[in-house]
């Protein structure tokens, strides 16, 4: 079906396959990541600037 | 409300999260409809046979490589201009993706060359600027990490960005200036496509495919980006308060 250079043909779609899965998976596990570390400060109480000023600065 | 004010982080947050799996949707839809043109619609080339196959990937890949370099320079000149943060998260989010693409669209155009060209790589004018273009690409990517003050590292690779928008127009008439071993441009050309419709149609639809793949991994790394950025403003807040 794919001719003399089916090698060719499923190397570079294998290729192209890897590196978006790559970097899918770092973009996904990076962002756990970010909400986890976010989560934990928030449940030791510590909150940005402009969250205090709504919360009437109450940290 | 004025386009400018989702430029808001807090409100960017909220528009992405809402947008991010339609648009996931779509591009899922898309790929699927490309991939099905390409392997069951598409013909066989007449010189290239099937190896042409090959080509609804890499063109893709290298019109991306300078679509995420555009998108970096625009955001650039919003971090000059008007020294918005969402613009240099754009702009820092953008490098890792172009320098995906870059690398594919170099790593297909050589699986590619050795069987239609004889030879893996040549350093003729189009793939050495291109070449140019993905340690470019890593070279931003080590000035970002390097400097650790978000700011000063905002400043200096918009800069250096800026600079780089230089190579953009080399790659693309890099063909048509120089005597290379690369075909000159197909698609967008003065006079029309030289590509017959049964082959256009699957590569604009795997062009548009990639193009919202781009704006979903750029949307989820923005989003991973401004966490990163309150993360760090709320550690500062927590040592201040500790002193």
């Amino acid at each position: 079906m794919f001719g003399n250079h089916a090698g060719f043909i499923f190397a570079a779609y294998g290729i192209a396959i890897l590196v978006i899965v790559v970097l899918f998976v770092w973009i996904v596990v990076d962002g756990r990541s970010q909400r986890r570390q976010l989560a934990d400060l928030e449940s030791r109480g510590v909150r940005r600037r402009s969250e205090r000023s709504v919360d009437g600065g109450t940290a | 409300m004025r386009l400018i004010d989702y430029a808001n982080p807090t409100r960017f947050l909220g528009l992405s999260a809402a947008l991010l799996p339609w648009l996931a949707a779509v591009t899922a839809i898309t790929f699927a409809v490309g991939l099905y043109m390409v392997f069951f619609v598409a013909p066989a080339d007449y010189q290239q046979g099937e190896t042409v196959k090959i080509m609804y990937i890499h063109v893709p890949f290298a019109w991306l490589s300078m679509f995420c370099y555009m998108t970096m320079a625009a955001s650039a000149f919003g971090t000059l201009v008007w020294r918005h943060p969402l613009a240099d998260v754009s702009a820092k989010c953008a490098a890792p993706i172009g320098a995906a693409f870059t690398f594919l669209a170099l790593a297909t155009g050589s699986l590619w060359g050795k069987p239609m060209w004889g030879t893996w790589w040549v350093w003729d004018a189009r793939l050495t600027s291109v070449l140019v273009l993905f340690i470019m690409y890593l070279g931003l990517i080590a000035l970002q990490e390097t400097i650790e003050d978000p700011a000063r590292a905002a400043k200096a690779s918009a800069i250096l960005t800026l600079v780089g928008v230089v190579n953009i127009p080399i790659i693309k008439f890099s063909v048509d200036w120089w005597n290379t071993l690369h075909q000159p441009s197909s698609v967008f050309r003065m006079g029309g496509s030289t590509i017959a419709t049964s082959m256009l149609v699957p590569l604009l639809v795997m062009a548009v495919a990639f193009t919202l793949l781009f704006l979903v991994f750029h949307l989820m790394a923005m989003r991973n980006e401004i966490l990163r950025r309150r993360i760090r403003a709320m550690r500062m807040i927590e040592a201040a308060g500790a002193e």
